[in-house]
C-alpha cells in the first residue's frame, strides 16, 4: 500500500470525526492550547485560592465572555444571511447608558440596595434591543443590506453614547454592578455564568423550538421558505433584536469589569472579532448553516490567541499580525478545498516516492 | 450517408461506488440532429460532461474527425469544436449580448478590444441563427428564448462542429420551441452535428434523425428516428412498458353539489392578472391551460398570498379571505408545489425529513416543535406513501434526482392535509416514471375529496386527469371546458383562434 492511504487520514474513525463540523474548530483550540502548555509550562496550571480558581484558563474563558455573547447574536443573524456590524458600538452604548443611570440615580449612595442594579441592566439592555429592533426593520421593512442598515448604527450608536456622557469616560461607584464584571460565584468568575445561561437559554430555545429549523430555511433558501409559509420576515427581525440584546449585555459585563464606561473605546472591532469568530465556529457566512457551539469556541480561539500573545511576551505590536497569520492558517485548514489539495499532493509525492 | 462527426467509443466512467457509464457508445454524424434520450440518472449529463471536458472518462476513447481527442476542460472542449448550450443559459444577464458573444474572445485592435468588430460580428452571428436584435442593449432585457439563441449563437462563434443542447426547450413557449427548431434544422444544413437531450418525447419526432437511448448507465441502443415509434422509445427508455396512470372516469368525478372549497371572484393584480372568476369544489380536479405567460403561473400567486391581489374577494369554503402571505394560505388548508422546483420549492442544503415537515411545522408555528420521533414518523411514512427513492430522510434534498426532489415537495403539503392543492407544473422536467406516479398520486388525492388544482402546459396530461379545464390567454380568463372535451377544443382556447 502506498503511504499515503495508511496515513492517520485515511483511518475510518479519524475521518468520521473530521467530518464532523465542529472538528477543526476544536482541534485548533486544543493545538492552540497545547503550544502554550509546552512552550509555557504553568500555562495551562489551575490553582485554588481563596476559594476561587486562578489560572490561564479560567482567565481566557472571562475575558473572552462578551466576544462569546456578541458571537452568538452574530451567529444568528449571519444564519439568515443578515450582518450586524453595529454590535461594537452598541456594546457602548448599552455600557454607557448603564453607567449613566446608575450615576443619575447615585447608586453610590444607594450602599447594598440592588434596586438601582437593576435598573442600570434593564436600562441598557432595552435600549440595545431596540437598536436591534432598529437594524431588524431597516433590513426587513426598509429592504436594505444588511452591511448599510447597520453601519448607520456603527457610526451614530458611538456617537449618541458620547452625547449621553458628554464625551466624559463615566466612572461607576456601586459594588453590586463591579461584581457582574469581576466577582466570583462558587469558585469561576461571574461572568462565565451569564455566557452559560445565554447560551443554554438559546441552546434550548432553537432546539425545543422549530426556530431552529426555519433559521436554516430561511438562511438556505429564502423563496422556497417563504413558499412553505414560514414567516422569514418576523425571524429575521428577531435575529437582529437578539444581536442588539446580546451585545447591550456584553457592555454591561465590559463596563462592569473597568467600572466605567468608554462611549469612544469600549467595544472596538468587536464586529469584526464577532464575525471572525463565527466564522472560525464554521457558519457559512452566506447563511443557512449555523452552529452555536462552534461560534463560541471561534470567540474563545481569538482570546486565546491574544493570551498566547501577551504570555510569549511578543511586543503589542505584533499582536495584530501574529493573529492575522494565525486567523489565515487556520481558514485554511477549515477550507475542504484546501485540504482536498494538500491531499492529492501528498499522493503525488507519495506515489514519487 | 454523411461523415462521422464524432465517435465515442467503450466510455466508463464511475463515481465510487456509482457505476455512471459503462461501455457507452455514441456516434454523431455531421448535418444531423441526434437525440439523447434516457431518464434522469440514465446518465446522459455525464456523457454530455465527458464529451464537453467538464470531467474526464475512466475507460474509452473520443474520435473528432477521426482524431482521438481528451479534453480535459471545457475550455479545451471549446477549442476542439465541441460547445455546449445548457438548459439555464449561463451568460451575464447585465452585459451586452455583443459582449456575451465575444466575452473571453474579443477581437483586439492595437491591444485594445475593438468594439466595432465586436457588434458587427455579433450581428452576423446572430444572422446564422434568424435573429436580428439590438446588440448593445443587455442580455437581461430580452426573452429566455432570445437569450437561448444568444448563448447559440456564442456556441456556434466558438466553434462549429459539434453542438450540444441540453433541454433546450423547458422553458420556451410552444411559437418560441418552433423557432429554435428552425434554427436546429438550419445549423444542421450548414452541417453542424447537433446533441439534443429534451423530456418532452414530442419535440424528439419534430427535429431528430437518430435517436441514441441510454438507461442506467448503458446504451441501450441507436435508432432511425422515424423507425421508432413513441411507445417503443418510452420502452427503451424505462426497460419495461410503463403502466400510464389511470385517468379520472366519469364514476370519479365530484358531485356536482360538492362543496366549494375555493372561490375567486373578479381576482386580478395590474399587469399580471385581469379580474378572475374560479371555483374549486371538494374532490374536483381543475385543470388551468395557457402558453407560458398566460397568467397561469400569476393566478395561483395570487391564490397561495405569494402576489397580493390588486382586486376581487377570494372565499375559501364560503368564507372570505385575505392573503397577506403564503403562510395565511397554508393557515386555511391551501398547498402550492411551485413551478420552479430549485429555486422555489425544495431547500437543497437541508435533509429529506427537514423538508418534509417544514410546511407542516410552519402552519403549527414556532413554538409547537415536532419532535424528533414525530418527524421521523412522518417523513418516512410520506416517503414511502410517495416512493421517494432515497438513502435515508438524512439525505440532503439536493441530492435526490429532480422526479423525487418533486415528490418531496408534494410530500411536504401532503403533511399539512390540504383542502385545496395547487401543483404549478408538477410533472417538468422529471422523469416518466415519476410523473406517472405523480398524476396517480393527484387521482387518488382527489378520489379522498382533495380540491386540486392541476397547471400544465402539456394539454394530455390535462385531459386525462381534470374534471373541469379553465383556459387563460394574454392574462386572462377565456374559457372553461367540461373534462371529455379533445384536445382540438383546448388548443383552439388556448390560442384563440376561431374554429
Amino acid at each position: 500500500m502506498a503511504p499515503a492511504s495508511t496515513s492517520v487520514v485515511a483511518q475510518p474513525w479519524l475521518r468520521r470525526c473530521a467530518s464532523q463540523p465542529l472538528f477543526w474548530p476544536l482541534l485548533t483550540l486544543v493545538l492552540l492550547l497545547l503550544g502554550n502548555g509546552v512552550f509555557n509550562p504553568g500555562f495551562l496550571a489551575l490553582h485554588w485560592r481563596d476559594g476561587h480558581l486562578y489560572g490561564n484558563l479560567v482567565d481566557i474563558g472571562n475575558r473572552a465572555s462578551p466576544l462569546i455573547l456578541v458571537s452568538l447574536g452574530m451567529t444568528l443573524v449571519i444564519a439568515v444571511r443578515g450582518l450586524d456590524i453595529s454590535v461594537g458600538a452598541v456594546l457602548a452604548l448599552a455600557a454607557t447608558v448603564a453607567a449613566w443611570t446608575l450615576s443619575q440615580v447615585q447608586a453610590g449612595n444607594a450602599g447594598s440596595s440592588l434596586w438601582p442594579l437593576a435598573l442600570g441592566i434593564v436600562a441598557a439592555l432595552v435600549v440595545a434591543a431596540l437598536c436591534g429592533l432598529w437594524n431588524g426593520l431597516l433590513v426587513v421593512k426598509i429592504g436594505m443590506q444588511p452591511i448599510v442598515a447597520t453601519l448607520i448604527l456603527m457610526v451614530a450608536g458611538r456617537g449618541v453614547a458620547q452625547l449621553i456622557s458628554s464625551g466624559q469616560i463615566i466612572t461607576i461607584y456601586y459594588a453590586p454592578y463591579s461584581f457582574l464584571g469581576n466577582g466570583f460565584l462558587l469558585g469561576l468568575p461571574f461572568p462565565l455564568y451569564v455566557v452559560a445561561a445565554v447560551f443554554l437559554g438559546l441552546h434550548l430555545l432553537l432546539r425545543r423550538s422549530a426556530l431552529g429549523l426555519f433559521v436554516g430555511a430561511i438562511g438556505h433558501n429564502p423563496v422556497a421558505a417563504k413558499v412553505a409559509g414560514v414567516r422569514a420576515g418576523a425571524i429575521i427581525l428577531a435575529t437582529y433584536v437578539f444581536c442588539g440584546f446580546s451585545a447591550g449585555v456584553a457592555g454591561v459585563l465590559v463596563s462592569a469589569n473597568v467600572n466605567s464606561a468608554d462611549a469612544n473605546n469600549a467595544g472596538q472591532l468587536f464586529e469584526l472579532d464577532a464575525i471572525l469568530a463565527v466564522s472560525l465556529g464554521g457558519t457559512l457566512l452566506n447563511g443557512g448553516r449555523f452552529s452555536l457551539a462552534g461560534s463560541l469556541i471561534g470567540a474563545v480561539i481569538l482570546q486565546t490567541m491574544t493570551s498566547t500573545i501577551y504570555a510569549v511576551g511578543w511586543p503589542p505590536q505584533l499582536n495584530l499580525v501574529v493573529k492575522a497569520v494565525l486567523v489565515f492558517l487556520v481558514m485554511l485548514l477549515q477550507s475542504a478545498e484546501f485540504r482536498g489539495q494538500v491531499r492529492a499532493w501528498l499522493s503525488r509525492t507519495g506515489k514519487q516516492a | 450517408m454523411n461523415p462521422v462527426a464524432l465517435h465515442a467509443t467503450g466510455i466508463g466512467k464511475r463515481f465510487a461506488a456509482t457505476v455512471a457509464l459503462d461501455d457507452v457508445e455514441l456516434c454523431l454524424r455531421a448535418g444531423e440532429i441526434h437525440a439523447l434520450m434516457g431518464q434522469n440518472g440514465a446518465g446522459k449529463s455525464t456523457l454530455i460532461k465527458l464529451l464537453t471536458g467538464v470531467i474526464t472518462p475512466d475507460s474509452g476513447q473520443v474520435l473528432l474527425e477521426g482524431q482521438r481527442i481528451a479534453p480535459a476542460t471545457p475550455v479545451q472542449a471549446q477549442a476542439l469544436g465541441i460547445s455546449t448550450v445548457y438548459q439555464e443559459v449561463n451568460l451575464c444577464p447585465n452585459l451586452s449580448v455583443a459582449e456575451n458573444i465575444f466575452a473571453g474572445r474579443y477581437p483586439r485592435r492595437f491591444g485594445f478590444i475593438d468594439w466595432r468588430a465586436v457588434r458587427r460580428g455579433a450581428r452576423d452571428l446572430l444572422a446564422t441563427v434568424g435573429l436580428d436584435i439590438d446588440v448593445n442593449r443587455p442580455l437581461a432585457t430580452y426573452s429566455v428564448a432570445i437569450q437561448q439563441m444568444v448563448a447559440i449563437a456564442r456556441a456556434i462563434g466558438v466553434s462549429a462542429r459539434v453542438l450540444i443542447l441540453d433541454e433546450p426547450t423547458s422553458s420556451l413557449d410552444e411559437g418560441e420551441v418552433q423557432e429554435l427548431f428552425n434554427v436546429m434544422r438550419r445549423l444542421r444544413e450548414q452541417g453542424l452535428a447537433i446533441v439534443f437531450v429534451t423530456h418532452f418525447l414530442d419535440q424528439v419526432y419534430a427535429v431528430s434523425d437518430r435517436i441514441t437511448v441510454l438507461r442506467n448507465g448503458r446504451r441501450v441502443g441507436e435508432y432511425l428516428a422515424s423507425e421508432l415509434p413513441q411507445p417503443a422509445l418510452v420502452a427503451a427508455m424505462v426497460g419495461r412498458e410503463v403502466a400510464l396512470a389511470e385517468g379520472r372516469d366519469s364514476q370519479h368525478r365530484p358531485a356536482a353539489d360538492a362543496p366549494v372549497v375555493l372561490s375567486a371572484h373578479g381576482l386580478g393584480k395590474r399587469g399580471k392578472l385581469h379580474a378572475t372568476d374560479m371555483q374549486v369544489r371538494q374532490g374536483e380536479v381543475l385543470g388551468l391551460a395557457g402558453l407560458l405567460g398566460s397568467g397561469r403561473t400569476e393566478l395561483a400567486r395570487l391564490l397561495f398570498g405569494l402576489d397580493r391581489a390588486g382586486e376581487g374577494r377570494l372565499e375559501i369554503q364560503g368564507e372570505a379571505i385575505e392573503l397577506h402571505h403564503p403562510a395565511d394560505a397554508v393557515a386555511q388548508g391551501v398547498a402550492l408545489c411551485p413551478e420552479e422546483r430549485k429555486t422555489e420549492g425544495i431547500i437543497a442544503e437541508l435533509s429529506v425529513r427537514e423538508n418534509v415537515v417544514l410546511a407542516l411545522q410552519t402552519r403549527m408555528g414556532w413554538r409547537r416543535a415536532l419532535s424528533r420521533a414525530q418527524q421521523d414518523e412522518l417523513a418516512s411514512k410520506l416517503v414511502k406513501a410517495l416512493g421517494v427513492k432515497t438513502a435515508s430522510i438524512e439525505t440532503l434534498a439536493g441530492q435526490l434526482s429532480g422526479g423525487n426532489q418533486q415528490k418531496v415537495v408534494l410530500a411536504r403539503w401532503l403533511a399539512t392535509e390540504p383542502r385545496l392543492l395547487i401543483l404549478d407544473e408538477p410533472t417538468r422536467g422529471i422523469d416518466i416514471a415519476a410523473k406517472q406516479d405523480i398524476m396517480g398520486e393527484v387521482v387518488r388525492l382527489a378520489g379522498q375529496g382533495m380540491a386540486v388544482l392541476f397547471i400544465s402546459a402539456e394539454i394530455e396530461e390535462l385531459l386525462r386527469l381534470c374534471d373541469r379545464i379553465a383556459v387563460l390567454r394574454e392574462r386572462r380568463k377565456v374559457g372553461e371546458l367540461p373534462g371529455g372535451c379533445s384536445e382540438r377544443d383546448v388548443l383552439e382556447l388556448i390560442a384563440g383562434e376561431v374554429a
